[in-house]
């Protein structure tokens, strides 16, 4: 990691009122040494967006739990790239999709809108703290500062 | 003799004077004279004076003289932030609440043209802000550098990134630069008062030099803040009272004037319903707002835009043409008072008019999302459906033929059940136009000023709530 603190945005997008694992992943990252900004509950997209753009995040973590996420989550890159955060990392976790689908293609499926990891129901928060380190590091490996 | 007061407005078109007894808490009388201030301030002074003279016979010796302005166009203020929804609001609300009146507000990266725009428009001060603390500091540096290169030649307060501020000091050239707490150091939290500081510091040290105010300063102490920051100042101090005196609790002021309709409240503004969901910025406890488009005078036609002719007309029982008539009257002169009933019944359907759609705009709004569960109500806005006071102000509002039905417009009505408008206050009316006077005194003596406001204050009777 570099020096500076990294900085999280989290929230449950849409009319998603499921705010537990959110929580438990908020303060867990927190735990972890990033500075989090947590938006809580039934969170439009494009509120992840301004308050990434105006704390310099440096990765957006969107929980989807109610089945919608998919309607949800379209067109969330873009919104980003339109923002002037092109590169920024986003994760999305949660029950994504409505009943028994098989993980590879959903994952797919939203990796394709754009999104740098999904996580399916059920992963640990250990896990998702692994990835952003990992994450973070090969970002700070690039020859070019991608941030200002 | 008992300690008597002078508290001056510097206004736009008056010089207005209120001579106060400290110890009797009343009124010893008033003066006027004209507003001189672009050619020379002391020929207006001196008018008012002359006309104070004349009511009390001598004038007494002042233990203070205290002075507001909103000569020579007002604070004039341009503000810049990041997010229109986050940074760049909460820096409108900071100039707002010191008094400003705002010329231009611009968000994101400034572009050569914004440049351009804020050169020309020539503000007093300049507010920048962007970028949570240790956030975003990309986009005020370009700004800060984008103005530091431009002929921009006012004061500029800045009051973003804390991380940034240095760079953007350095880069905003030799103009001066006042630096101070952020507008917004915590994603969404709301940080005002340091910067309202900063403006009416400047606003202090160099504005009233620069508008030629204190050219009349042989005859006052101090000019404190602008006529605005001192009736917000007024209004804080009668809502939330001072040792020994209580206020009246939350309220809500409404000042329809002649090129804006002002409203100021005093509320936390929470959810008065369990369940509903604040959304969006914090909002201030002690707020203003400004409405360009709703002025007596210079605004009439853009209050008559918003609702239609044939509201306006309908409400002042005149035929749509001949109303059109009377506003075509005052369209060519600016400071026309009725003449006729026909004139008075067109100003109090405008001052109705101005009244209802600000206070609408102040208070806040409820919306129902629907969810998989159903329905969930948030809030955008405050919620002022309990205030216990709403005041009146302004010549418009203390010259009506009706006082009590331009107030009305203020409450809350049951076929808009989702605005958060006052649902059963007190109705008062600032006849003796105190609020600001009160505000300066506040200063100094703020239990004088705060009494002589609550003896001075009269209350409307209001009909049973109208359902
Ligand atoms: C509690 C609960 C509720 C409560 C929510 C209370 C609240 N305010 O939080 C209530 C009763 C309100 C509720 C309502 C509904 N619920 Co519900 N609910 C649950 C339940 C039982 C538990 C959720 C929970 O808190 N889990 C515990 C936390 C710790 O786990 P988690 O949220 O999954 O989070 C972890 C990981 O997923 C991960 N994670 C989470 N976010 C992210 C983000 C990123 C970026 C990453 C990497 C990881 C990550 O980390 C967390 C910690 O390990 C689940 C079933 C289940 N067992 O999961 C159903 C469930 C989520 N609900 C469901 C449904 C359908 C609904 C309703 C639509 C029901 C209805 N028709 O009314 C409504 C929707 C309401 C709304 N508008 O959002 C379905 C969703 C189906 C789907 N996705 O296909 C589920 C899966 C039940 C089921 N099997 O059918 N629900």
């Amino acid at each position: 990691m570099s020096t500076k603190q990294k900085v999280l945005v989290t929230g449950v997008i849409g009319s998603d009122t499921h705010i537990v694992g959110n929580r438990i992943l908020s303060m867990a990252l927190e735990a972890a040494g990033y500075k989090v900004i947590a938006l809580g509950a039934l969170t439009p997209a494009v509120d992840f967006v301004k308050a990434a753009v105006e704390t310099a995040a440096d990765a957006i973590m969107v929980s989807s739990l109610y089945g919608q996420g998919e309607l949800d989550c379209r067109g969330f890159r873009d919104l980003c790239v339109e923002a002037g955060l092109d590169d920024i990392l986003l994760y999305l976790g949660g029950n994504l999709v409505v009943g028994k689908q098989a993980w590879p293609e959903v994952e797919r499926r939203f990796l394709d809108m754009g999104f740098d990891r999904a996580a399916p129901p059920g992963t640990r928060i250990e896990t998702v703290i692994e990835w952003l380190g990992r994450d973070f590091a090969a970002r700070d490996r690039r020859p070019h500062p991608r941030k200002a | 003799m008992s300690a008597c007061a002078l508290l001056i407005d510097f206004g736009s078109t008056y010089t207005k004077l209120r001579a106060i007894d400290l110890d009797a808490r009343r009124i010893l009388g008033s003066g006027q004279g004209p507003s001189t201030v672009t050619s020379d301030i002391m020929i207006g002074m001196k008018a008012a004076l002359a006309d104070l003279e004349k009511r009390l016979g001598t004038l007494p010796r002042f233990k203070y003289r205290l002075a507001s302005s909103s000569a020579a166009g007002g604070l004039r203020m341009v503000t810049v932030g990041l997010v229109r929804e986050l940074t760049a609001e909460a820096a409108r609300r900071a100039a707002l609440g010191a008094g400003a009146r705002l010329v231009g507000t611009f968000a994101y990266r400034l572009t050569k043209g914004d440049v351009e725009q804020i050169v020309a428009l020539a503000p007093d001060i300049l507010l920048l802000a962007g970028g949570t603390d240790g956030g975003n500091s990309a986009v005020i540096l370009h700004n800060a550098a984008a103005l530091g290169r431009s002929a921009l030649a006012c004061p500029v307060v800045l009051a973003g990134n804390r991380s940034a501020a240095d760079d953007a000091v350095a880069l905003l050239g030799t103009r001066e630069v006042i630096a101070c707490e952020n507008v917004m150091p915590e994603f969404n939290q709301l940080n005002i008062e340091a910067a309202r500081a900063a403006i009416r510091k400047v606003f202090i040290d160099r504005i009233v030099h620069a508008k030629g105010i204190d050219r009349a300063h042989a005859e006052f102490d101090e000019v404190l803040m602008p006529t605005p920051a001192a009736v917000l100042e007024g209004v804080k101090l009668l809502a939330d009272g001072c040792a020994g005196v209580s206020g009246l609790g939350p309220l809500l002021v409404v000042d329809p004037g002649g090129a804006t309709t002002d409203v100021h409240s005093v509320a936390s503004g929470e959810p008065s319903v369990a369940g509903v969901i604040p959304q969006g910025l914090p909002e201030p406890r002690v707020k203003r707002t400004v409405e360009g488009d709703l002025g007596m005078r210079h605004n009439a036609a853009t209050i008559v835009e918003a609702v239609g002719l044939e509201r306006i007309a309908a409400d002042a029982r005149l035929a749509p043409t001949r109303a059109l008539a009377l506003l075509d009257l005052i369209g060519r002169n600016m400071e026309r008072l009725p003449q006729s009933a026909e004139e008075a019944a067109l100003d109090q359907a405008l001052v109705r008019t101005s009244v209802k759609l600000a206070v609408a705009r102040h208070c806040g709004n409820l919306e129902t999302v629907f969810t998989a569960t159903g329905p969930v109500t948030v809030q955008h806005g405050k919620d002022l459906s309990n205030v216990g006071a709403v005041i009146g102000t302004g010549g418009a509002l203390v010259h009506s033929r009706d006082a009590r039905a331009v107030m009305e417009m203020a409450l809350a009505d049951a076929a808009e059940p989702l605005s958060l408008r006052p649902k059963q206050p007190k109705l008062l009316l600032d006849r003796e136009y105190l609020l600001y006077a009160c505000g300066l005194l506040g200063a100094v003596e703020p239990q004088a000023a705060l009494e002589l406001a609550l003896a001075h204050l009269e209350p409307i009777d209001t009909e049973v709530p109208h359902e």
